[in-house]
Formats: structure tokens, sequence, C-alpha cells
């Protein structure tokens, strides 16, 4: 693909998105790293690294402990080789400044790096309808667009300046959609994060560019933990994009990062995620472990939370983004497309858990396995006792290329109140020669056809992501499956 | 601008065409009969590059953009790239592909093809509304998913409207009438026939000689046993309907 200039590209990074996985080079940098390894001794240098306040301290602490007595959990559709959280390095920055005031500040290799993967970073040159936070190995090294968003009242920056710059808010919600304790590797996260964005929305404020965090894994054996926390008041509105890369190493890295979302009343967050990690080469070696906790609260009346993923990298991808619909009349949304190819392995769904009356929620997942991939939904809808009236649709699509990859859908439903609506809709596909035969009999040739059915089975997910996003979302998947139908 | 000789077809090592002679020319109408398992299917998908049938024998020549090319060696897409349309007996659904959208690809792939600018979608928008219009389709049913949830009759209307944008040099309509009720064979009858002209010929495949009332052919053909057995003027197929096949087998 050619180079986009920035004035043009207005979603996320249009590069970050193609590709036979191009993605793969690794930048010289020299870095401030933790040994190996992982002790009360790790984590108390990692908080005194950051300068964080003392309950930060003292939280992190509480995690590590919590984490030590719980076991890795192996209920997911999956197999790995055991990981050695030893063996794990928790920290490695670019020397100079983390969290950098002016991007000068900043090691120009890490610079390049991201202006190698489609994102500026320097004033003069940053992409005009979105604000990026880069976060590169275990820190944030430049958030643009800050100045402007501050004049509306919008704190976007990376959270290890939030501590600083609001610690009362950081304090209030951090932990409290997802607990240090929720899950062996949200309590892991807990205690060893050391970057990622921030984002709060003052009442009524409606966000007027798209924000994002791009992340990018560059040191060997280093693991990258981040957190991101977003807070959306009352009326407020926000459009969040995530994207990530990571060299190609023939050795597996652990990626554990929480997500956590708070909508207050009237509120919403649009969440979407293109995930383009490293997935190993086709035989299997190497690529991301990606053990994601992502959980959004609709917390007031009438909020609303919408998560749209296209899941396209990672060796092994264990997540799900869900909803806790607390507030009456609130909505939340999933909408996902998981790709699996060579032996990618992916277990991804999402939890719509009702517990305000009125509450609505909609899951659209679609997944699409290919090669010896193995890729599974599950999913969980809980309508609690209090929940009076609530509705959810479920539809969970897969769709299967050639004869050695499997496709799962484990859906759960828990209701404790009668008065709920659920349906539910699940289909099995393949593409046919039939149709693609149908295809190229009016012209189209074999890619073009089988595109144009990709992209007809995603078309209810691909609608909900930003346009420029989804384009790229198409072509990322087309590369991907190039070679796969037979 | 078809020229089928000798032709020996199988499918699944089943030997359906055995022999198949067949010229047609441009400005022509050739009409196709014959009971069940004759072959008349087999050589329409044979012409469209169906992958699941082989050719054993024989040759297909074909008067393309650049002259005279053996059809065979072609993919099914460039086959359709140099005017070669195929009106499915049963049309395949596509789920999630707006038909609009289809139709629009296929037509751009085809520009392209030839070196002639593609069509932006406010121009083909009108473009394809007159096609509609002569097939008397209603607005919606191009923003629907290609033939997904179409009736029997749409989607056969649906064949047509993709014929009407690829404006193919040959079309060969394989039962197009079949599942059609007798005002959709009116219409679809006048579709086709606003289509004829010299340089274009069709091939049209049926069971009854009732469509051919409409469609008036030059030449109809009867298959029998992977072959044709017998050739003559529209009276032909006036003549089979009343003594049937028997007659022509031995």
């Amino acid at each position: 693909m050619s180079e986009t200039s920035p004035e043009k590209n207005k979603g996320l990074p249009e590069n970050a998105l193609s590709g036979d996985y191009k993605y793969g080079f690794e930048s010289s940098v020299e870095v401030d790293a933790l040994p190996k390894g992982l002790d009360e001794e790790t984590v108390a240098r990692l908080s005194a690294k950051k300068g964080e306040p003392e309950f930060m301290l003292l939280w992190r602490l509480n995690a590590f402990h919590h984490w030590q007595n719980m076991g890795e959990p192996h209920w997911a559709n999956f197999e790995y080789p055991p990981i050695d959280y030893q063996d794990i390095r928790y920290y490695s920055a670019p020397k100079k400044r983390g969290g950098a005031q002016s991007l000068e500040e900043v090691d120009p290799e890490v610079v390049k790096t991201f202006e190698r993967l489609g994102i500026p970073l320097s004033e003069q040159k940053r992409l005009s309808g979105v604000a990026v936070d880069a976060v590169f190995d275990s820190v944030s090294v430049g958030t643009t667009h800050q100045k402007e968003l501050e004049k509306m009242g919008i704190i976007f920056c990376p959270i290890s300046e939030a501590f600083h710059k609001c610690p009362e808010i950081v304090r209030k919600y951090l932990g409290s959609v997802v607990p240090f304790n929720d899950n062996f590797f949200a309590a892991l996260n807990s205690a060893v994060f050391t970057d990622g964005s921030f984002c709060y929305i003052p009442p009524g404020v409606r966000c007027p560019v798209e924000l994002s965090t791009y992340f990018r894994i560059n040191a060997k054996e280093t693991g990258q933990f981040e957190r991101t926390l977003i807070i959306a008041d009352k009326g407020a509105y926000v459009s969040y994009l995530e994207g990530c890369t990571a060299p190609m190493r023939d050795e597996n890295q652990l990626h554990a990062a929480v997500v956590e979302l708070v909508a207050l009343e009237d509120a919403e967050i649009k969440y979407s995620t293109v995930q383009n990690w490293y997935a190993g080469d086709k035989d299997g070696k190497g690529g991301i472990y990606n053990f994601v906790t992502k959980r959004g609260k609709c917390a007031g009346a009438r909020s609303k939370i919408s998560w749209t993923q296209v899941e396209a990298g990672s060796a092994i991808t264990w997540k799900y983004p869900s909803c806790v619909l607390l507030g009456d009349h609130s909505v939340g949304e999933f909408y996902s497309v998981a790709l699996t190819n060579n032996k990618m392995q992916a277990d991804t769904g999402t939890k719509m858990i009702h517990i305000g009356r009125n509450t609505t929620s909609t899951i659209v997942s679609k997944g699409i396995s290919s090669d010896g991939s193995n890729n599974n939904y599950r999913g969980l809808v809980k309508i609690m006792a209090t929940a009076e009236n609530a509705r959810n649709f479920s539809q969970c699509d897969s769709m299967l290329i050639g004869n050695d990859c499997q496709a799962n859908t484990f859906p759960s439903i828990e209701v404790r109140n009668n008065s709920a609506t659920l349906e539910h809709e699940a289909t099995t596909s393949r593409i046919s020669a039939e149709q693609v035969f149908y295809l190229q009999s009016r012209g189209l040739d074999k890619e073009e056809a089988i595109s144009l059915l990709i992209n007809g089975f995603c078309r209810e997910v691909f609608k909900t992501l930003p346009l420029e996003f989804s384009v790229e979302a198409v072509r990322l998947l087309e590369m991907k499956l190039e070679g796969s139908v037979g | 601008m078809l020229n089928v000789k000798d032709l020996h077809a199988s499918v699944d090592g089943t030997a359906i065409l055995k022999g198949l002679n067949l010229s047609v020319r441009a400005g022509e109408v050739h009409a196709i009969m014959g009971p069940n398992g004759s072959g008349k299917s087999t050589l329409s998908k044979i012409i469209a590059g169906n992958p699941q049938y082989s050719v054993d024998k024989g040759a297909v020549e074909y008067e393309g953009s650049t002259g005279t090319i053996d059809l065979l060696s072609l993919e099914p897409e460039e086959r359709a790239r140099e005017g070669v349309f195929l009106a499915f007996q049963y049309p395949v659904e596509v789920p999630g592909v707006q038909t609009a959208l289809f139709l629009r690809a296929a037509y751009n792939a085809v520009c392209r093809h030839h070196g002639v600018e593609e069509m932006d979608p406010i121009d083909f928008d009108v473009f394809l509304h007159e096609k509609m219009k002569m097939l008397d389709m209603d607005d919606k049913f191009i923003d629907r998913a290609v033939n997904v949830d179409f009736s029997g009759g749409e989607k056969k209307r649906n064949e047509i409207l993709q014929m009407a944008v690829l404006n193919p040099r040959l079309a060969i309509l394989d039962e197009t009438d079949s599942g059609l009720d007798i005002d959709s064979m009116k219409i679809v009858s006048a579709g086709v026939n606003k289509l004829r002209n010299r340089r274009n010929a069709m091939v049209v495949i049926t069971h009854y000689q009732r469509l051919l009332n409409y469609i008036k052919p030059d030449i109809v053909h009867i298959f029998c046993q992977g072959r044709i057995v017998k050739s003559g003027g529209p009276e032909l197929a006036l003549e089979v309907e009343e003594r049937g096949y028997d007659w022509l087998m031995k």
C-alpha cells in the first residue's frame, strides 16, 4: 500500500491495519528497563518510577498478593505452553522521559517508529480528525491534540500523568469496573500496569474528534500491561479507537491489558478496536498472547456503551468486552468480527449483565476461521432479578473456510426475571463454490468475489465502525484471507 | 459468434455431452429443448466455465473483442468480461451483499477489462433504475441482499436485470421461464426482446414452447442424450409440444 498523507488520513492509521504482516519490524531504541521477574520489589520500583501517589502503591501490592494466590484460568477452548511469569520483563521504556510533555524529549527512533506505522506525533504532521495517545512498550510517548481538548474540559493523557493531573477522579474510578482481583490477568495487570490512556469527558460535552490509543510492543521478552480508563460524565459522548501491532518474533509475548469504561447518566461511549498483533507464522511459531479484560459500566440512567472489535491478530486471543447495565434504560452493544487463520486460536465474546430496569443489549458476533485455526465465541447474557423488562438480541454467525479449521459458540443465558425478552440466532456457513462461481460468472475475479462475500458476512459489524476504519478493516481481512480459499 | 465443435463433457465421471456441435451467429436466437438429463444445462455451464464440469474432448470457439478465442482456456470471470452471460436456472443466494453494490462491482469489472472508465455510484444508480424500469422492478429490490429471500420469479427477474446491466454479446438463458407466472414471463420476455439486437446472440433453454411465443427463436434444436438430434425453425418447437420427444429418440 502507498504512503498516505496525514491530512487525508482521518481514521486511525491506515497502515496500521493492512497486511501481510508488515509491522514486523523492530526499532533500535535505547531503553530503561527493569530486570526480568516479578516480586514485591518489582511492583514497588514500577510505582516509584512513575512517582505515583501512595494509594496506588498499596493498590498494586494488594493486587499482587491476590494474584500470587490465583491460578491462571484454563477454561477457554485453546491450548498453549505454560507461561513463565518470572521470565518476563515488566518494564521497558525508551530512554529520555516517558509521558513526554514535548516531543523533543522523545527518542527520535520512537517517533520514527510511529511514523512508519502511519501515526505522526509531531504537531505539524499529526492526524487531523483524531487525537492519538501513542504507547511504546511500557510507556506513553506522546499524546496529540491535548491542548485543544483541554479547552473543552476534556482530559486525554497517559494514565501515569492522570495520577498527578486529577488524582481524585482516577482514585474514584480506577478498579471500579474491573476490580484488582477480578481475574488472574486483571490482577496481574493491576500490579504491574505501566501506562495506558486516560480520558475524562465533562458533563454535556460531545468530544469533537475521535480519541485513540495506539499500542506498540517493541522490546524483546517484555510484556505489555496497559490500562485504559475512560469516563463519560453526564450527557457526554466520546468515540474511542484502539489499534495495535508488534514486531515478528519467534518467542511468544504476553499482552495483558485492562480497559474500564464508565458512562454516567445519558452518556455514551463508543469503543472500537482493530487488533492486529503479530499472530505467529503459518506453523504457529511466535505471536502475541492477548489476555485482555475489557468492561464498561453503564452507571447512569439512559447511558450507552458500544464495543466494536475487529480481531485479526494474536496467536491467542482471550477477550470478552462486556457491559454492566446498571442504570435504568441503559444500552449495551457488542459488535465483533474475529478472524483466525494459520494456527491462531481465539476465544472471544462478551457478557451483558442486566441490573437496571428496561435495559437493552445487542450482541452481533461474526467469526471467520480458515486454515488450521480455532475460533470460539463465548457469551453470557445475565438478567438479574432487578432488571424489569430487560431485552437482549444475540446473533452469532460463523463462517468456515477450508476443512481443517474449527468454529464453536458457547452462548450462556441466565435469567432471574420473567419479564425479560431474549432472542438468539446462530448460523454456520461456508463460502460455497457455487457462490464464488456465480460472482465470477458476472466478471468478478476470485479475490473480488471472496472479498464481497466476507464483506457481506461482516456488514452489520463494519457499519458500526468509523468509515475509514471500516475500509481498512475490510482490507485487513482480505489480506489475511488471501490464498485461503481454494 | 459461438462455435461448439464435437464437445464431450462429464460431471463426476458421468459423460453428459457426447459429441455436440452447435453454431450460433450474431443477431440469432437459438432455442434448445429436450428431455430432462439430455445435457441442455450442462452445455450452459460449460460455456460459462463452471469448474465442476470437465471437458473431455472438443472445442468451443467464441468471437471475443480481439477476434476468435478458445473460450475453454479462459477463467469464468474472463469469459464474463468478454461478453458471455449465463442466466442461471437456480440463481445463487449471496447473503449480506447488497444487489446494487454487486451489480456495480460486476459492471465496473467489465469496464476495467475493456479499459473504459468505471461508473461512479450516482451515475450507476440512474443507469440501474432505467434497467429496472424496463423489467418493471420495485425500487427496494436492489437494496436487498442478492437473491436472499427472493421469490422464484424475483430471482429470475434479477438474472435478466444483470443481463441488462452487463449487456452481453452472448447470453444463455437456462430455463429462465420455469417458476414464472404468465405475467412475469411476459415482462421478462419483453425485457429480453429489448436487449436483442444484430450484434448479440442468445441461446434460450426451455422445456416449454410457450416461452417461444414471446421470445421468437430463429432456430430450434432438440437435445437428446448429449447431442442435437434435430434442428429446425420455430415450427419444430410446436411439433415437439404436440408429439413429445419419443419420435426423435430412435
